[in-house]
Parts: C-alpha cells; sequence; structure tokens
C-alpha cells in the first residue's frame, strides 16, 4: 500500500465543477486516513473543507497546472496520485502529468482506473471503439468534411439528424435537421466555418438515465444508484430536473441497463467509481450510451445522498486495492459495502440558475451547464419530493404554485426549455391544458406529467372546499407548504401550522438507511414525509441544530458549508449532541458523519419548526449558513425558538436599513447617505443633493432589477421608472456612491459585545465592485494605520451596540481615512474561511467557544503581524455563459474563489490570478485602455512590459499613447472596422496570451468594441483582466517577479512561520 | 376511484391503517412479508413462490409503469394473497404497460391496502419476525381514528381482533396450488432433463429453453425416478420445505443416479433435505434485489435477487456436502453442492425476472455438468 498520495483538487467552484468536489475530496482524504496514508491535497479553494487543517496532512494552496504540480511532486515525493476527486480539472491535469512523462520520472503511481481505461472514455473515437467491442451501442455519428458526404451520412442515419459543428465553440452551428433540403443549406453554412461537421443520431426525446457503478480490482461490480432525468435527452443532466432511483423503467430496462453498465465498466478496466449515462428510447426501449466518466462526477455526489452509500469514501478504498467485500457499509455497521442500496424513499434533484443576476443572459436551457447549484428533495411520494426540493431552491416559491411570476407564454417555456420550465408546466396545467399537451411539447414523460397535474388537483380542493383534516393531511402528503395551504384557502400559514398540529398531522421522522429497513442502521441520516405514521428515531437530548447554507447560487456558496461544518466540528469536540439542516447534495454538511443527526431538509420557517419541535427544542445556530439561515432567524425567535449567539433582535438591527443607519448615527459613525425612496422626483432629489454617480438597487428583490451605479438624471429616470417600477409598494433605495474609494472588511467573533478575534482585508479594486467579485488581501498592504485604527473602533462600538455573540462581517469605505461603514452581518460572511487559513486562527472554532460562554486565552495574532500574504480571488464561469459581459460590477457574478498564500503580496497575487483559470501561457498581450489620464498611469509598467521581452498588441487610443511614449505594440483595427490585423482574428487565432482591456468610466455597453474583446477572450479562454486597479497589480506582478522563483511551500509551513 | 378505509392487522395486535378500493370486501388473511425490491412488481406477484403471503412492497410508489401483458409474467396468476403499498400509482406510463396496478388487482380479486407505513411495517416485522396477518375492510372508520399513530392508539382492539382468522399458510400444502397440473414437454433436444415444478417461475423455463434441453415439467410429486433423464431441475416454490415429503423422497432415491441435479431457492432446501440435512426458518427472510453472495470457490461477490423465508442448516450438512455461496449480509447458506457428485443448488434466483441478472451463468454450469457426461 502506497505511504503518502497526492489528491488533486478542483479548484474555484464554476459553473459544471462545484461542491461536489468538496464532497468527493474531503471522503477521499478521510478514506487514506483511515488506513494511516499520509496525503498531500493540492487545490487553491480554500473555501473548501477539504482545504482544512484537520483534513490533508499537506496542503498546497497553488493553480492546478502542470509547473506546480510538478513542484510540489518534487517536494513531496508521493508515491501515488487520485486523479478522480477533482472533476474534469484534476482529471485532465493527471493526464496531461502522465503524457508528459513527470508521474513516471517521479515514480508516481496512478490509484484507481488506470490511465489506459480513462483514455477510452475520454477520447470519442476510442470509446465507441471499446463499446462495439462488446456489443454495446453508442449514438450512430459520422464524421464528414464535405456536404454531399453529409448527406449520404444523414441518408444513412436516417432523418431527423443532429448535426453538430466539430471545432465551434458552445455548441454553435448545431441543431436538429429535418430534411435533405435544410441539410444542404445548413452544413454549407457550417462547413464554411469549420473544416468538419458531425451528423448524429437524433436522440432528443429519449429518456435519460443514468448509473454509478463501482468496481473493485477482483472485479467486483456493483451499480451503486440510478437515476431518471425529468427533462428527457436534450437537456444537459446539470439541467435537468432528476428522480432517482428510476421512476418509469420497468424490471426488464432497469436491469438491462444495469447488466450493460456492469459490462462496460468491467470492459474498460475501470477501478474505483464511474458513471455511465444512457439514452432510452420511450417506446421501443433502444438504448444507447451518450458517455462514461471515469471519475467521481455531480451525478455521483447525488447518488451518494440519494442512497446514503459513500461513493467517494468506497472509491479511495477500491483505489488503494480493497475490496468491495473488505469495505463495511458505515450505515448499518454491520453489512458490507457490495450490495446496491434498496430505497424505500425517492429524491428528486433541481438545479438552482442564477441567470437573472446576468443582464444578457439567455434563459434558455439546453446541452451547456448553465446552473450553480442544485437542490435534493426526499419524500415518500414523487409530489412530496419534488414540492420539498421547490422551496429549497429559495427562490421565493413556497410550492409549485407559489412561482412568484406568472410565466407569460408559458408554452413556449415547456417547448423550448428555459431555467423556469416545471413552473411553466405547472401554470400552462393550471389553464386548462392536459399531461399529454406538456408530453407533447416537451417529450417529459406522462408519469411525471401526471403527479403534476394531481399536485394541481389537491390545491383545487384547497381553493373550493373547506379545509377538512383529511384535505389537509392530503395536501401535505401531496408536498404543499402551511404557507401554500394557506395561500389556497384564504388562511394564515400559522392557522394551519395550528390546524396541523391539533389535528396531529405531523410530518415522521424517517432514517436513510440503504437497506429499505431489512438491516438496523447506525448512522442518523433523516428526512421527514407525511406519508409515515411511524418515527424511525428518538428525540436527541439536548442538542445544538444547526442551519446548513442550502443552495450554492451566486452569492452563496462553499464558504458557508465550511462555517457549517467547521461550527459542527467544534460543537461535537466540545461533546454537544449537533444537528445539521442542509438542502444541498454537493456539500460536505450532508455527509451523514459531519454531525450526530443529519437532517436533508427545506430550510423554511416550517421544516425547521417542525424538526426543533420534533428535537424539543434544541439551541438552533443560524450564523454560519449564510443569508438564508440569518433570515430565519427573527421568525423563529418570534415563534419562541432558542437562537444560539447575538440575539435575533440585534440580528435584525443590523439587516434592517433604516434601524441600522439610525444605530450608526447614534455611534457617531458615518456611512454613505442613502434614502428609501417611492417616486422618480424623491430620487432625483436625492441624487442632486448628494451628487451622481448613485447607487439604486430595487428593494424588492424578485423584480428582476439588479442593483446598479447610475451617473446621470437620465439613467436615474429609465432605472426608477421602467427596470425597478417604482411604486410605494416596491420603494428603490438609492445611496451615495464614492468614487476612488477602498474597500476594507473586517471579519471576527465577539462575545457578549467584545470582540475576541478579528482580522482586517482589504480590496483590490477600488469601490464599485462587488466584495463577492473583489480581490481580497490579508493583511492590507496600503492601508493607511490610521484608517486601521479607524476601522477597528467602529467595529468595536457595533459590536457593543448589538451585543454581538458570534461571527460578524463589518464593510467599510476609506478615502483618505475618512471611513464610512456600508454594512454589518452579524453572521459568519464569505470570508470566514479565507480569513482562517491565512491568519491559522479558526474564526468558526472562536465563534462556538463564544456561543458557549467559553474563556478565551488572549488572542493569537495582529493582522498587520502577519509575515505572510494570502490574496483571495473571484472565480468567473463567464465561459458557461454566452453573452454575458465579463465585467464586474456592483452585483456579484463569480461563482466560487481561490486564494494563496505567499511571503509577499506580488506573488502571492500572481499564484492566485493563475489559479484563477488565469494561465498565460506566453509573453504576448493585448491592451485596450479607456481614457488618456489612464493610460498614462499604466505608462511605466507598459514600458516595464517591453524591456522584459513581450509582444505588446494594442488597440488605436492605446497603441497612439504607447507609440508616443517609444513603447513598440502592434495596432489592431476593432472588431467593427474588419480591417487586418483586426482583435478578432488575433484573439480567435490564440495570437495572444493575456488580454488586459479597461473600459471608460461609466457602465459599460454590450454594443461596444469593447464588449467584443471581453467576449471574444472569454470564448476563446484568454485570460482577461478588466480593472484598473488589477491590471496595475497584475502587470507588476509580470514585470516584477519571477513566476519560478515564487517558493513552494505547504499551508503548514507558512502558518508554522508566524 | 373509491377508496374506503381499511386495516391491516398483525397477529400481535398491531395495526396499520390505510385504505383500499371499494370492490374489496371482507377479510384477507396470510403471512406478511415484505420485499425491498425497487422494480419488478409484476414479476413478483406472479411469482409462485409467494402463495399464501400478503406482500408489502418497501418502495413507496407501485405501479409506475402498469401492467404489461400475460406473456412477461412469472406465472398465469397472482399468488400472493394480498398487497401492501405505500402509494399505488394511479399516473403510470409506459409503452408496454396495458392497465394499471389496482385494475390488474381488482381483475385477479387480490387485495390491496394502500396509504401504510410501509417502513414501519417493514421494521416491525423486521424486529419481530414475518407473522400472520389480515387486511380487514369490515371494520368502520367509526372504530378508528383514521390515521391516527399507533403508540397513542388507546382503543382495545382485542374484541376486533377475536373476530379474526389469521392463518399460518405454512401449515397448507401451498405447492398443491401452485405445481403444474400434469407432465409437460417443452423443447427437443439432445439432453432430457426433468423440471420439477414446486411452483416453478416461467423465466426458469425461458432460461432452460436456451440450451438443447428437452425439458419434461412435471408435478411436485411425480416420480420421475424410472423416466430416462440427463439432470434433474428443482425449483422455486412456496412454504415450508420440509412439508414436501414427497418431492425429497424422490429426489433422494434419484440421486442415487449420480445424475446432475441443480436447484433454486426452495429447490435449493429440497436438495438438502434429500442429503439429509435440515433446514430452519428465517426471521423475516429475504426478499429484495441486492442480496450480496460470496461465491466460495472463487472468492467472486455477487448481487442476487431473492425471495425465501428457509435456510438451510450449514452444521447439518453431511459428509461430502459443502455450501458453495453465502451470504454477505448475514451469513446463511446461499447454495450447496457436493464435493465430488454433480449436485449443486442456490438459494437465490440466477433467472432473475425480477432483478439482478449476475448470475445467469449457473444455468450455463448446469448445462456443462448434464452435457459433459456424454463426452
Amino acid at each position: 500500500m502506497p505511504k503518502k498520495i497526492l489528491i488533486l483538487g478542483s479548484g474555484g467552484l464554476r459553473i459544471g465543477q462545484a461542491g461536489e468536489f468538496d464532497y468527493s475530496g474531503s471522503q477521499a482524504i478521510k478514506a487514506l486516513k483511515e488506513e494511516g496514508i499520509k496525503t498531500v491535497l493540492h487545490n487553491p479553494n480554500i473555501a473548501t473543507v477539504q482545504t482544512d487543517a484537520s483534513m490533508a496532512d499537506e496542503l498546497y494552496l497553488y493553480p492546478l497546472e502542470r509547473s506546480w504540480v510538478e513542484k510540489i511532486i518534487e517536494k513531496e515525493r508521493p508515491d501515488a496520485i487520485l486523479l478522480g476527486f477533482g472533476g474534469q480539472t484534476a482529471l485532465n491535469l493527471g493526464m496531461e502529468l502522465h503524457d508528459a512523462g513527470l508521474l513516471r520520472r517521479f515514480g508516481v503511481r496512478v490509484l484507481g482506473t488506470p490511465v489506459e481505461a480513462i483514455k477510452k472514455t475520454e477520447d470519442r473515437d476510442l470509446f465507441k471503439r471499446a463499446l462495439t467491442e462488446i456489443g454495446v451501442p453508442t449514438p450512430n455519428s459520422i464524421a464528414v468534411g464535405a456536404v454531399p458526404d453529409a448527406l449520404r451520412a444523414a441518408k444513412k442515419i436516417g432523418y431527423p439528424v443532429m448535426m453538430r459543428s466539430g471545432y465551434s465553440l458552445g455548441g454553435l452551428g448545431s441543431g436538429k435537421i429535418s430534411s435533405e433540403s435544410e441539410l444542404r443549406i445548413r452544413a454549407g453554412e457550417a462547413l464554411s466555418g469549420a473544416p468538419q461537421i458531425l451528423i448524429e443520431e437524433y436522440l432528443a426525446g429519449w429518456k435519460e438515465i443514468e448509473y454509478e457503478i463501482v468496481r473493485d480490482r477482483a472485479d467486483n461490480c456493483v451499480t451503486v444508484c440510478n437515476m431518471e432525468n425529468m427533462d428527457p435527452m436534450g437537456i444537459h443532466t446539470g439541467e435537468s430536473i432528476v428522480v432517482a432511483p428510476s421512476q418509469t423503467l420497468n424490471n426488464e430496462e432497469y436491469h438491462r441497463l444495469r447488466a450493460t453498465a456492469i459490462a462496460v465498466a468491467r470492459h474498460l478496466g475501470i477501478v474505483g467509481e464511474c458513471n455511465i449515462q444512457y439514452a432510452l428510447h420511450p417506446k421501443t426501449s433502444e438504448l444507447r450510451v451518450i458517455e462514461v466518466n471515469a471519475r467521481l462526477s455531480r451525478s455521483s455526489a447525488l447518488a451518494s445522498k440519494a442512497t446514503g452509500y459513500p461513493l467517494a469514501f468506497v472509491a479511495a478504498k477500491l483505489a488503494l486495492g480493497f475490496r468491495l467485500d473488505e469495505i463495511k457499509n458505515a450505515v448499518t455497521g454491520k453489512t458490507c459495502a457490495f450490495f446496491e442500496p434498496a430505497l424505500d424513499y425517492m429524491v428528486v434533484k433541481i438545479p438552482r440558475w442564477d441567470l437573472t443576476k446576468f443582464k444578457t443572459a439567455d434563459r434558455r436551457i439546453g446541452t451547456e451547464m448553465k446552473s450553480v447549484g442544485e437542490v435534493m428533495g426526499i419524500g415518500r411520494s414523487f409530489p412530496e419530493a419534488l414540492q420539498k426540493a421547490v422551496r429549497m431552491l429559495n427562490i421565493g416559491a413556497d410550492g409549485l404554485s407559489g412561482y412568484p411570476s406568472q410565466i407569460e407564454d408559458a408554452g413556449e417555456e415547456i417547448a423550448n426549455a428555459t431555467d423556469r420550465r416545471l413552473f411553466a408546466i405547472f401554470q400552462y396545467l393550471r389553464a386548462g391544458h392536459s399531461a399529454d399537451d406538456v408530453h407533447a411539447l416537451s417529450g417529459i414523460d406522462r408519469w411525471f406529467l401526471r403527479h403534476i397535474s394531481a399536485i394541481l388537483a389537491c390545491e383545487k380542493k384547497l381553493k373550493k372546499s373547506g379545509l377538512s383534516p383529511a384535505l389537509l393531511r392530503h395536501a401535505k402528503e401531496m408536498g404543499e407548504s402551511d404557507a401554500a395551504i394557506a395561500r389556497l384557502a384564504g388562511l394564515t400559514a400559522e392557522d394551519v401550522r395550528k390546524k396541523r398540529i391539533e389535528g396531529g398531522i405531523l410530518p415522521a421522522v424517517k432514517q436513510v438507511d440503504t437497506l429499505a429497513g431489512e438491516f438496523p442502521a447506525e448512522t442518523k441520516y433523516l428526512y421527514t414525509t407525511y406519508h409515515g405514521s411511524h418515527h424511525d428515531v428518538r428525540a436527541a437530548r439536548e442538542s445544538v441544530l444547526i442551519l446548513g447554507s442550502g443552495p450554492y447560487c451566486i452569492g452563496s456558496s462553499v464558504e458557508f458549508d465550511w462555517c457549517a461544518v467547521n461550527a459542527a466540528r467544534a460543537f461535537r469536540a466540545r461533546k454537544k449532541e449537533t444537528v445539521i439542516i442542509n438542502s444541498n447534495p454537493e456539500t460536505v454538511s450532508t455527509d451523514y458523519d459531519e454531525s450526530d443527526r443529519l437532517y436533508f431538509e427545506e430550510l423554511t420557517e416550517e421544516r425547521v419548526r417542525d424538526i426543533a419541535d420534533f428535537e424539543r427544542h434544541p439551541s438552533i445556530v443560524v450564523s454560519v449558513g449564510g443569508q438564508i439561515a440569518n433570515t430565519l432567524a427573527l421568525p423563529l425567535a418570534r415563534a419562541g425558538y432558542r437562537i444560539l449567539g447575538t440575539s435575533a433582535d440585534d440580528i435584525d438591527r443590523a439587516e434592517n436599513r433604516e434601524i441600522f443607519s439610525a444605530l450608526l448615527g447614534s455611534l457617531g459613525v458615518d456611512q454613505p447617505a442613502w434614502e428609501r425612496v417611492t417616486t422618480a422626483r424623491n430620487a432625483a432629489q436625492f441624487a442632486e443633493r448628494v451628487e451622481y454617480p448613485v447607487l439604486v438597487r430595487p428593494s424588492y428583490v424578485l423584480s428582476g432589477a439588479a442593483m446598479r451605479v447610475v451617473r446621470s438624471h437620465g439613467e436615474l429616470t429609465e432605472y426608477i421608472e421602467h427596470a425597478a417600477a417604482v411604486s410605494p409598494d416596491r420603494p428603490v433605495v438609492i445611496s451615495q456612491f464614492i468614487e476612488n474609494a477602498k474597500e476594507l472588511e473586517i471579519d471576527g467573533v465577539a462575545d457578549r459585545g467584545t470582540i475576541v478575534v478579528d482580522a482586517i482585508a482589504e480590496h483590490v479594486e477600488h469601490a464599485g465592485v462587488h466584495s463577492g467579485d473583489a480581490t481580497i488581501v490579508l493583511p492590507p498592504q496600503r492601508l493607511y494605520l490610521e484608517t486601521i485604527r479607524r476601522t477597528k473602533r467602529i467595529a468595536k462600538q457595533i459590536a457593543a451596540a448589538l451585543s454581538i455573540t458570534g461571527p460578524f462581517n463589518i464593510q467599510f469605505l476609506a478615502k483618505d481615512n475618512d471611513i464610512k461603514v456600508i454594512e454589518c452581518n452579524v453572521r459568519a460572511s464569505r470570508s470566514f474561511p479565507f480569513v482562517s487559513k491565512v491568519t491559522g486562527e479558526n474564526l468558526i472554532e472562536a465563534a462556538v467557544a463564544a456561543f458557549l460562554g467559553e474563556k478565551r486565552a488572549s488572542r493569537s495574532y495582529e493582522t498587520l503581524e502577519l509575515s505572510r500574504v494570502g490574496v483571495k480571488m473571484p472565480q468567473f464561469s463567464y465561459a458557461r455563459l454566452k453573452g454575458t459581459d465579463p465585467v464586474a460590477h456592483v452585483e456579484m457574478a463569480s461563482t466560487g474563489e481561490v486564494a494563496c498564500i505567499s511571503d509577499d503580496y506580488l506573488s502571492a497575487f500572481l499564484l492566485s490570478f493563475l489559479s484563477a483559470e488565469g494561465h498565460i501561457r506566453g509573453k504576448r498581450v493585448l491592451l485596450s485602455i479607456g481614457g488618456d489620464a489612464r493610460r498614462e498611469k499604466f505608462l511605466p509598467l507598459f514600458r516595464a512590459l517591453e524591456r522584459d521581452g513581450w509582444d505588446i498588441y494594442a488597440t488605436e487610443g492605446t497603441h497612439a499613447i504607447l507609440s508616443k511614449n517609444g513603447i513598440g505594440s502592434t495596432c489592431l483595427y476593432k472588431v467593427s472596422e474588419a480591417l487586418e490585423p483586426n482583435v478578432g482574428t488575433v484573439i480567435a487565432g490564440q495570437g495572444v496570451d493575456l488580454i488586459i482591456t479597461i473600459p471608460r468610466t461609466g457602465a459599460p455597453s454590450r454594443e461596444t468594441d469593447g464588449y467584443r474583446i471581453r467576449r471574444l477572450a472569454i470564448d476563446h479562454h484568454i485570460p482577461l483582466v478588466t480593472n484598473p486597479q488589477t491590471a496595475h497589480a497584475l502587470l507588476q506582478c509580470l514585470t516584477e517577479t519571477d513566476p519560478r522563483r515564487i517558493p513552494v511551500s505547504s499551508w503548514k509551513e507558512y502558518i508554522a512561520a508566524t | 376511484m373509491i377508496l374506503h378505509p381499511s386495516h391491516l392487522i398483525l397477529a400481535d395486535s398491531t395495526r396499520f391503517p390505510g385504505v383500499s378500493p371499494a370492490w374489496q370486501k371482507g377479510q384477507f388473511s396470510g403471512e406478511v412479508v415484505f420485499n425491498t425490491g425497487m422494480t419488478g412488481y409484476v414479476e413478483t406477484l406472479t411469482d409462485p413462490s409467494y402463495a399464501g403471503q400478503i406482500l408489502t412492497f418497501t418502495y413507496p410508489s407501485i405501479g409506475n409503469y402498469g401492467v404489461p401483458a400475460r406473456s412477461t409474467w412469472e406465472s398465469g396468476k397472482i399468488h400472493a394473497r394480498g398487497v401492501v403499498v405505500s402509494e399505488a400509482c394511479l399516473g403510470w406510463s409506459h409503452h408496454a404497460g396495458a392497465r394499471s396496478f389496482l385494475e390488474w388487482l381488482k381483475d385477479e380479486g387480490v387485495p390491496c391496502i394502500m396509504g401504510v407505513d410501509t417502513r414501519a411495517l417493514t421494521k416491525k416485522l423486521r424486529e419481530g419476525g414475518v407473522m400472520a396477518g389480515v387486511i380487514d375492510c369490515r371494520l368502520k372508520i367509526s372504530d378508528f381514528r383514521l390515521n391516527d399513530d399507533v403508540r397513542n392508539d388507546k382503543v382495545n382492539l382485542k374484541s376486533a381482533i377475536c373476530n379474526l382468522k389469521f392463518t399460518d399458510p405454512n401449515q397448507e400444502n401451498l405447492i398443491e396450488e401452485v405445481t403444474i397440473a400434469k407432465k409437460k414437454v417443452y423443447g427437443k433436444g439432445k439432453y432430457k432433463i426433468i423440471a420439477v415444478d414446486c411452483g416453478m417461475k416461467e423465466n426458469i423455463i425461458r432460461e432452460l429453453r436456451k440450451f438443447p434441453y428437452e425439458i419434461v415439467r412435471v408435478p411436485y410429486d411425480y416420480d420421475y425416478t424410472r423416466d430416462r433423464f440427463d439432470g434433474v431441475f428443482v425449483s422455486n416454490g412456496p412454504g415450508d420445505p420440509m412439508r414436501c415429503t414427497d418431492t425429497i423422497a424422490i429426489l433422494s432415491s434419484a440421486m442415487k443416479q449420480k445424475k446432475p441435479v441443480f436447484g433454486i431457492c426452495l429447490g435449493s432446501q429440497l436438495l438438502a433435505l434429500s442429503s439429509g440435512a435440515k433446514t430452519y426458518k428465517l426471521p423475516y427472510g429475504h426478499r429484495g434485489h441486492n442480496q450480496p453472495c460470496l461465491d466460495i470457490g472463487t472468492g467472486q461477490c455477487h448481487l442476487t435477487s431473492q425471495n425465501h423465508g428457509y435456510a438451510v442448516n450449514e452444521k447439518s450438512l453431511k459428509r461430502g456436502w459443502r455450501v458453495n455461496f453465502r451470504n454477505l449480509n448475514d451469513g446463511s447458506v446461499e447454495g450447496v453442492e457436493h464435493a465430488s457428485l454433480p449436485f449443486f443448488s442456490v438459494q437465490f434466483h440466477p433467472e432473475a425476472a425480477p432483478g439482478p441478472t449476475d448470475t445467469n451463468w449457473l444455468f450455463q454450469r448446469f448445462f456443462r455438468l448434464v452435457s459433459s457426461r456424454y463426452i
């Protein structure tokens, strides 16, 4: 058995590769540690649980790129490596290391599925050939380079066919072709832009099914779970509503697909875990294998949570060479891992989209992933599980009928799926259409649609007849919330709750036990259902209930899972019985070994109260799960539940704009002027008083209008009257916007109003970039000492005024020692893991100590005395969102983050930049800087670039300035000028390695040449910088540091060096 | 559909409220067992081994894909005496489906109780063992509050229960009900095998017919010892194996000819009994599609489909006999074989239907034994 294993992580969370790899990496580390193997983790995602001090023996926060892994391998000399636990990033990187001979050179063995087998799953041709060898069908496809060949191919396959453009980005030019004449035209078009197109069998409308397979090296093989997509082929599985187990497959189909899965895993030589995706014809039951992923995936994380079978943990053991029958089933404690879970419930996964955050993004969904998170509802009927999942999304829907807006053309959104197709279906049925109509439009199996119709029928009854106990129970069995029942029956949610409790209509608490009750379960992995008369467990004694993060979305991500997990660990270390509620399957907090009891449940007031009632009123922690949990503080406290830490009223005093503002006033603390306005006139008056620009945000969050900086009267009127549709019940908050101000944040923990630990971090970007999209430096590098002193004083005052006990975060604006408070959150913030890992002081641990009133030793560090620098950068997913403008602004757009630590600021900055998928391949840079004053400022750095031998390309204005100052550059024409050398051609041809384009001040427009450059950069995967401060820092890095000289040290080495 | 309140009452007085279709009247008794398979309700209910039993499905939505034509069933009818589910799916959907699950039960006259907390029932059976039970549609709704919690139930059930008839189907000659009426011959082939039908699943015949056999399917008490044959297959079936004295006597006599014998499920128990070993009743049996078994000869693990309430007592095995498969969950005997003679059997169902098909190769093994005798 190996002694030391390197595990590659997946980097910053982004669309298509999110929290599921924190779960898989964390389980792998646990599995290896159990065998006494030393683990080395390489992953720059500082917000994850896997990068915690208590996880891997050594952690490297470095870019996931060949040169850095090489250095880590050289330093650590692991004897083996795991490639299957860090998503596609780790797999690709591993292949690259293997192909470069690096692994062989250092004697590093690839554990689990061998490289040759992985290649067979990754290479389309090898894959098809391998499956053909064992008679397993894949979609029929023929690659052609000319129109006549395309016509021949289509004739052979039979119309309709799917045409795919071989080398285009983002499925450009692909689509369904129904006839020869259509193909003649479309193939001609496509072939004019690409050398090759694929003519493929058209599978849209086929059922899409997945199986998760585990196989050990002794050839024992089982399928742990199968899943069925409600959305048939044509919608990416990550974009589909998924049920487990499959619902519409009969025994023959289920087992034919299962047997095929095992045959394929055997033939490919998988050792560990893999996933197989099928298309199954809904009428003939024919199958096609779409793909095999020889690694842990999003689906395997879902399967793991859906069944209770710890796939990643088992896969790690199998990679070590264990047999399935040698691994214990941790749930029963008695049986082994060689079995297939039997479910006596079903789960429904719904993706969580955030498309409204991107003004320009298309709402339609399809073969590419756009969703940023997901939720999983567990129930004992489809309606129950589905409606739970709907509420878990946290999009303002209290059930299927509670979607906050009326969908104008529901039929259209069913036929051409959007992110809200599910709600469109419900509204379409409500308008009188039938399940068959929806089936005709969407191909969705009638099984799902009939159940949705049944929910509608129940709601009609609720509207029509009085709320009898029998109907109330029926409604609860159909997954209706108290709020939805109240809305339909004309009551209040509290009335319904009372009626329910009086009638004894309470959810039963059931266990996920992997064996459908056949064996007793040791673990307490729980859910609630109204299809049950008995509880599986008794209430815990004196417990702490921790509310988790809910689904990941923009603004709430893995960092809050880190907080919840660390809180649970801290409570358990103190022998407190710990209960977690969370609804997100891509988390570590929903691993049943991270708490004494896990409720995979809704984070809604109703369900938290149900659970708290059942668990005999535990103390509830609302401050480590982000905003969803935080928002529950007040309603829970008002209903008489005990909140641990800062009182709910004090939390509310920080949340409520008016009250908080008054509080700051009374403390003599400055803040940007603001006002809540209900008319355009008031808005204009305010703006004139404080002077433009101003920041406007709708307080009615669901209106779709985003926060924005407004620079003129015209813009303001347009925003107020149209985008935000201001009215007395839809007020808009308007505030002074201070330009060129620095932003800083304090993260800390207080105990009964006294700060016990804090850390100050500085934003690299000036105010105007959302704090979630900002580059954050700890300790601050450019702040006046006086600024820091003043911020600390203000923080002390606020902590005392709000009697804070537990975590908090305060954001400040600083301009020439003039400090204003922007906001205060009396909860753990996004930067808690970053701050904890850079300072070496776990802020959540400190918060738990404060909750319990423990006395603390004096603080272990002062921010400014740290001998290292941490830089955190946002990870964006613009590449996945066609048409979005990749410029950071006041509305958050990043989906994740990375952070690196080094001895100095520039090294840490550069590492972090490279880690956020900013790999700079060569020394060719494109410069396009708006505004002369700004160009002047950059001149010394441009000169340094030239000195260092960079090839500089520039757009007209920038080129002029460079020439005037004697710096050589190639001038490129704008895209709109259509002359060569053109910016568009150079970028498309990968003619540059870095693009710095700074828009002129003001709201960047989509129609400009600047936008085209930015979008081209993203679409061609070339690192892009659009912010002047970030650009400045990066150019400093490129000209003043040598990345080859940046030391490679583990996290522990940095912390020990203090 | 009109539903009426009904109850499932176990012999120990535990009561589970539910609802039943209005056509269903009276009381229906049987031995209450549970099956954890997530698909295959049609195959399961038409499996003759369930004769005498009230079958609880732990999967909460049964009937999702409707009921297909008769040709895919495991026998001509439903053998279970009753069905317990959480939900019988009304919105079924499948191209092969011909009618709904509930219509099927009605056509077959098999009672059903829905809305039962099947997980609680399963745990009850796991802890207390399988027991006799009654689906009762006569008790008036006023007798109990619908859906009240059993633990809070203060109603004295005694008088109600006095009137219930609990039956132990294991005391009945269930095989008589499910065996073939008279000898039937299938196929033509080089090798002639006797298939002893104790309630044989159709899929066993389908699997056997893939080989060049002339299959003589005979009733459980048919004496084939004087017929010409190359091998004997003993099928699955319901009830207590020790009641099958005729079958055992005939088999042990036939074994003297030292021709290959292959037993499945009840057939495995009968082979063991014929060799002089003993069987015993498992507390709650193995019924599901995810039973892991170790092939002791090869060390390979297999996932199997199972449906049995009795097992072979390992300690009672006579000299020359050994265990060939073992259950990885509870260590119980999953098959026996003779060390030198061509006798072997498995407790699970290699013919699947329902369940995993991983051990289908056992039919090949039997064929090799039968055919090798001619080489």
